[in-house]
């Protein structure tokens, strides 16, 4: 008996050791099946006139805003991206929005605020965090950053927990609490819309730079936005942080808002 | 067992109530409908991929064109022969099937499937 286990485990180690190499040989082949048809095989690209960034942000110049700019600013980016106007003032969905100096600033006011501040409206849209606890907070993942430093949202994939909006300390996010389409004027074809029960928010106009547009804010700020690569020492974005000093959001949070502002 | 008769009678109603819905559409199924395609979609003859394929996986590929775009910014997909398009729902695939009662729903209703694309992306307008 001791001979034919013996035997047997004899061929077993054998054959397993034979067939192993077997694989690892084929694999070592040159010019093997795989390598040929990749080239053929369906695959995904970006556009060829899509804009890319190492980190994109923003400078706003509030020297130049006024009111009317705002508006403009703001209809602009909610015409391009479906964003309901309810008239609820609970239910606002918004991606850029004004708001007085004291509030998008609460550490920096003091009673002798300039008098140029007081009263004007200054914009405000999603930070784009490079350190964004949003993303963090988000259970399924449908919040993410792109290695071009857009947050951006994968609205398929929201639940509607709202954890993200209990994480933004800006208050960039807004929750669909009733259907979207009701409350959308004119509804843009090239933008989807989104339905009850999402979170949305601003994603710095990730579809325009896929076809090589600026962000529609940017377009009709009259030169009181400035969007480019923070991480291209050439880029225009460089030269005016340069050249003003800026300040950030509510910086000691450490969020790293890729948003700055000239006062 | 008394009650002999009476579990008959009941196992009987029993199971004739179980295979009511096979017995009385027995023979009436309606025939498998077949989506209607427009003049444009004719034209172009093919789809982004073979039409064989494209019946039976245009849920997978839809899918995957969502995610890579959304998640991977890629939005240009290369099929096979090396024609390029742009990864759009409401762009690329609408552009040639804009009849979706008769191209999408027609089927979707036929297999009770309801897929909630048009929850956000933008309706097709009829036409033709």
């Amino acid at each position: 008996m001791d001979d034919t286990r013996r035997s047997f485990l004899k061929f077993a180690g054998i054959s397993a050791l034979g067939l192993g190499s077997v694989s690892t040989l084929a694999s070592l082949m040159p010019g093997s099946a795989t390598a040929s048809d990749e080239s053929s095989a369906p695959h995904y690209k970006e556009t060829k006139k899509a804009l890319t960034a190492k980190r994109w942000g923003m400078v706003i110049d509030t020297r130049k805003l006024t009111p009317r700019l705002c508006e403009k600013m703001i209809e602009a980016c909610h015409k391009a991206h479906n964003v309901p106007d309810h008239d609820n003032e609970r239910h606002t969905v918004k991606w850029i929005w004004t708001d007085e100096f004291e509030h998008i600033f609460p550490m920096k006011q003091n009673e002798y605020l300039a008098e140029r501040l007081k009263g004007l409206p200054i914009v405000s849209l999603c930070n784009q965090c490079n350190n964004p606890p949003c993303v963090q907070a988000c259970p399924t993942k449908a919040t993410f950053q792109r290695e071009d430093g857009i947050v951006m949202m994968d609205f398929h994939r929201c639940i509607g927990c709202r954890f993200c909006m209990a994480a933004c300390p800006y208050g960039s996010r807004s929750f669909n609490f009733r259907d979207p389409r009701p409350a959308i004027e004119e509804e843009n074809d090239d933008f989807p819309t989104r339905m009850r029960g999402v979170v949305e928010k601003c994603n710095f106009c990730a579809e325009r730079l896929a076809e090589g547009k600026m962000p529609a804010c940017v377009e009709v700020s009259e030169g009181a936005l400035v969007f480019g690569d923070l991480e291209d020492p050439n880029s225009e974005i460089r030269k005016v942080l340069r050249e003003n000093y800026v300040i950030q959001r509510k910086q000691n949070l450490g969020t790293n808002p890729s948003v700055y502002y000239i006062i | 067992m008394k009650d002999k008769g009476k579990i008959i009678v009941g196992l009987v109603i029993f199971v004739v109530v179980l295979t009511f819905p096979f017995w009385y559409n027995h023979g009436v199924a309606t025939q498998a409908p077949e989506p209607e395609l427009t003049k444009k979609a004719k034209k172009a003859d093919k789809c982004v991929e073979e039409t064989a394929y494209m019946r039976k996986e245009h849920m997978q590929i839809l899918d995957k064109w969502r995610d890579t775009v959304v998640r991977d910014g890629k939005r240009m997909y290369v099929n096979a022969n090396g024609k390029e398009y742009m990864a759009s729902l409401s762009n690329t695939c609408i552009d040639c099937h804009s009849n979706k009662e008769e191209f999408c729903d027609k089927c979707h209703d036929y297999a009770s499937v309801e897929p909630y694309c048009w929850d956000c992306h933008t309706y097709p307008e009829e036409k033709e």
